[in-house]
């Protein structure tokens, strides 16, 4: 009777563990998203018991509203990350787009018109790095650490104090709650054009990384760029075209963000390049190109936006170590990737 | 015959890997004197005989930039990269201002050498642990020292608790302020950090091992070379290095300011290295170099502010350096200086994509 019990059991456990085992073995590469998926639910787990109040409506949806930047961030270095280069200017990038935008804004344009001039300043700075990167040779580190300093110092010619977006200003609607479940007290579920943005984004991104043929060619390039060539792909164009993709998302992380804010600085976004690689690279993208998933990517963005919320809740933690954990963290993905990318030479 | 040579000379000086660092200098320099004739005057202080001029300014203000790019000069031609420096900056700042503090002897010269000892001390290390993730678990050295880059702020930061600590002891401060025979003893101090490492890198064979594993480990490793000490040499040189920076530019106050000290110098050291003529593909450095590109930076910074520019918008012209350097040194805008050579060049790329085809 023990054994008649016992065999559907094995037969039935065995089915979704052996096919990630079947997964892994296959392709190395996915442990690390895994892994960033196992933290996540982890630390909701580890969170509800200690503090509580996280597996709820209000707390959730906040996790998504207070991230959406980051992850339209993430998706924008898994792009370059996967063809083995790096942009370290999409901080910068944002700084210069909002307060150019607020101030456009505050002239008087049309919403729309400062929305679009946003995205295309973004993108205007990754086409002068890929244009460095791929005409001049100039290596990816370096050109966007040039474009890095370049936004940084126009926003503060353009303003060094904080530009405030008008209380009316229909750019503002962008992170306006709207209420999809009615909890009660302010358990609400909700959502903000922001975060339909980000989840568009993730999904285009998602689309055009897996599915089409200049996603192929990103991942060719990061594999081996010679061989890409080779193979006659358009290497040279898709390199360009990966740092104006990087660049106009991060305008559209300005968008999301001065929209949920209100208000634009010169010194916003210091660091944000480094909380998006981490994102990036907890999520799986290895930073020697070629391995890497959009949908992972979004998952080390909410594991750090998590990890801020569980520092804040715990009390304990004085917050100068949130930079040594998250630096922590960062060091434990990497040195995971590395023993991972090692066993498959 | 005469034309040729001296055409030949030109050549040579436009290869030298600072030519454009000093070109940059001196049409800085030019553009400051535009504004006031005056500018490059020294005159002597009557009380105590310093120096007084915007050009010892400039070379006190580029000592601590020189140590940085001289550590990230020998990282960078192992193919590798610190980024960490500038937070190492603030750890030995906030080392050195809460051990004084917590001393409180605000004369004695022992207090401040043991200062300076445990902030390298500490430095050291942590460059060490940047060392043994690049060397021995073999991470991508921009990675491993990102780590140490968001971290090592945090560790300042417990240091201090998270205040800006300050603290007061005169020879520590004689450091970053006092002068010999004129002279800042910053200026004295770099030049000589500078010409020691030069001579034990350039006179041993160091300098041409640390090449060597950047230009190609595994050939290195063939011919005999250890690399895994060599780079362990190179990230801990480094991290004492940026140390010795740290003291430098919390000696002038004698305040440790946790987010500014150091604060994007990393930045300026790789730009000093790459003005220098290094590539950041590893495999060569030069000193020499690295010091040019450091004094160019602090002439940049001084620049810019005395022009009026808000300081805050300096990294605009940095990155306007750092592109234009960067494209003066790629082959396609020397090809186009050379006309010669692009028509030979074209026809080679021709027949290459024709075997790609075939």
């Amino acid at each position: 009777m023990s054994l008649t019990t016992e065999t559907p059991a094995v037969a039935e456990v065995p089915g979704p563990v052996d096919r990630i085992r079947r997964l892994i073995t296959a392709n190395p590469s996915v442990l690390p998203t895994i892994a960033s998926v196992v933290i996540f639910v982890g630390m909701i787990v580890y969170g509800e018991t200690a503090y509580g109040r996280i597996v709820q409506y209000s707390t959730l949806s906040n996790l998504l509203i207070n991230n959406a930047h980051l992850i339209v961030l993430a998706v924008a270095l898994t792009f370059v990350i996967v063809t083995g280069g790096i942009d370290l200017s999409v901080g910068s990038i944002i700084a210069f787009s909002s307060v150019a935008g607020v101030m456009l804004a505050n002239a008087g344009w049309h919403p729309l018109l400062v929305i679009v001039a946003m995205i295309g300043f973004g993108a205007l700075f990754g086409l002068v790095s890929g244009i460095l990167i791929r005409y001049f040779n100039v290596q990816p580190f370096i050109a966007t650490l040039a474009m890095m300093f370049l936004g940084r110092g126009l926003a503060s010619l353009l303003s060094t104090k904080p530009e405030r977006l008008p209380e009316e200003s229909p750019i503002r609607w962008i992170s306006d709650k709207i209420k999809i479940v009615d909890g009660p007290k302010v358990n609400d579920l909700t959502i903000t054009p922001a975060v339909m943005i980000a989840v568009l984004v993730v999904l285009a991104a998602f689309f055009v990384l897996h599915r089409t043929r200049t996603g192929r060619t990103v991942y060719a390039i990061g594999g081996s760029e010679s061989s890409a060539l080779l193979m006659g792909l358009p290497v040279h164009r898709t390199k360009v075209l990966v740092y104006v993709i990087s660049g106009a998302l991060s305008g559209l992380a300005a968008v999301l963000y001065t929209s949920r804010l209100g208000t634009a600085q010169n010194i916003t976004g210091i660091g944000w390049e480094l909380d998006a690689i981490a994102a990036a690279v907890i999520g799986g993208t290895v930073l020697t190109g070629a391995y890497g998933y959009v949908l992972g990517s979004v998952v080390g963005a909410l594991v750090l936006g998590l990890m801020n919320v569980l520092i804040t809740r715990d009390g304990g933690i004085p917050p100068e170590m949130t930079t040594i954990i998250t630096g922590g963290i960062l060091l434990v993905f990497v040195l995971l990737q590395r023993a991972v990318t090692r066993k498959k030479e | 015959m005469n034309a040729a040579t001296t055409t030949s000379a030109w050549r040579d000086l436009i290869r030298k890997p600072f030519f454009w660092g000093i070109v940059a200098i001196v049409a800085l320099l030019a553009l400051n004197v535009l504004k006031d004739p005056g500018y490059l005057a020294i005159s002597i202080n009557p009380n105590n005989g310093n120096l007084v001029g915007n050009l010892i300014d400039i070379l006190r203000q580029a000592a601590p930039i020189m140590m940085i790019a001289i550590g990230m000069s020998l990282v960078i031609a192992t193919a590798g990269i610190d980024l960490s420096v500038g937070s190492l900056m603030a750890v030995s700042g906030a080392v050195s201002m809460e051990f004084l503090k917590n001393v409180g002897d605000s004369s004695s010269a022992g207090v401040a050498l043991a200062a300076v000892g445990l902030s390298l001390l500490i430095t050291g290390i942590l460059g060490a642990v940047n060392g043994v993730l690049v060397a021995y678990v073999g991470l991508q050295p921009f990675i491993a020292t990102l780590v140490l880059m968001l971290a090592g702020r945090g560790v300042a930061k417990v240091i201090t608790g998270g205040q800006n600590t300050a603290a007061t002891n005169d020879p520590y401060r004689w450091i970053a302020n006092g002068y010999v025979i004129g002279v800042p003893v910053v200026f004295i101090l770099a030049l000589g950090i500078v010409l020691a490492v030069g001579w034990v890198v350039r006179r041993s064979a160091l300098g041409l091992m640390i090449e060597a594993i950047g230009i190609n480990p595994k050939a290195s490793r063939m011919a005999g070379i250890k690399p895994r000490g060599l780079l362990m040499t190179a990230y801990i040189l480094s991290g004492v290095l940026a140390g010795v920076a740290g003291i430098m530019s919390v000696g002038s106050v004698m305040t440790v300011d946790i987010s500014r000290t150091g604060y994007q110098l990393e930045l300026d050291a790789i730009l000093a290295v790459v003005i220098g003529g290094a590539s950041l593909m590893g495999g060569k450095f030069s000193l020499s170099g690295a010091f040019v590109g450091a004094l160019l930076i602090a002439t940049l910074d001084k620049t810019v502010l005395y022009l009026g520019v808000s300081s805050s918008a300096t990294p605009a012209f940095k990155a306007i350096v750092i592109i234009l350097i960067c494209l003066l040194q790629s082959e396609r805008v020397r090809a186009w200086f050379q006309g010669r050579r692009k028509t030979i060049i074209a026809p080679r790329v021709e027949t290459a994509k024709e075997e790609v085809t075939a």
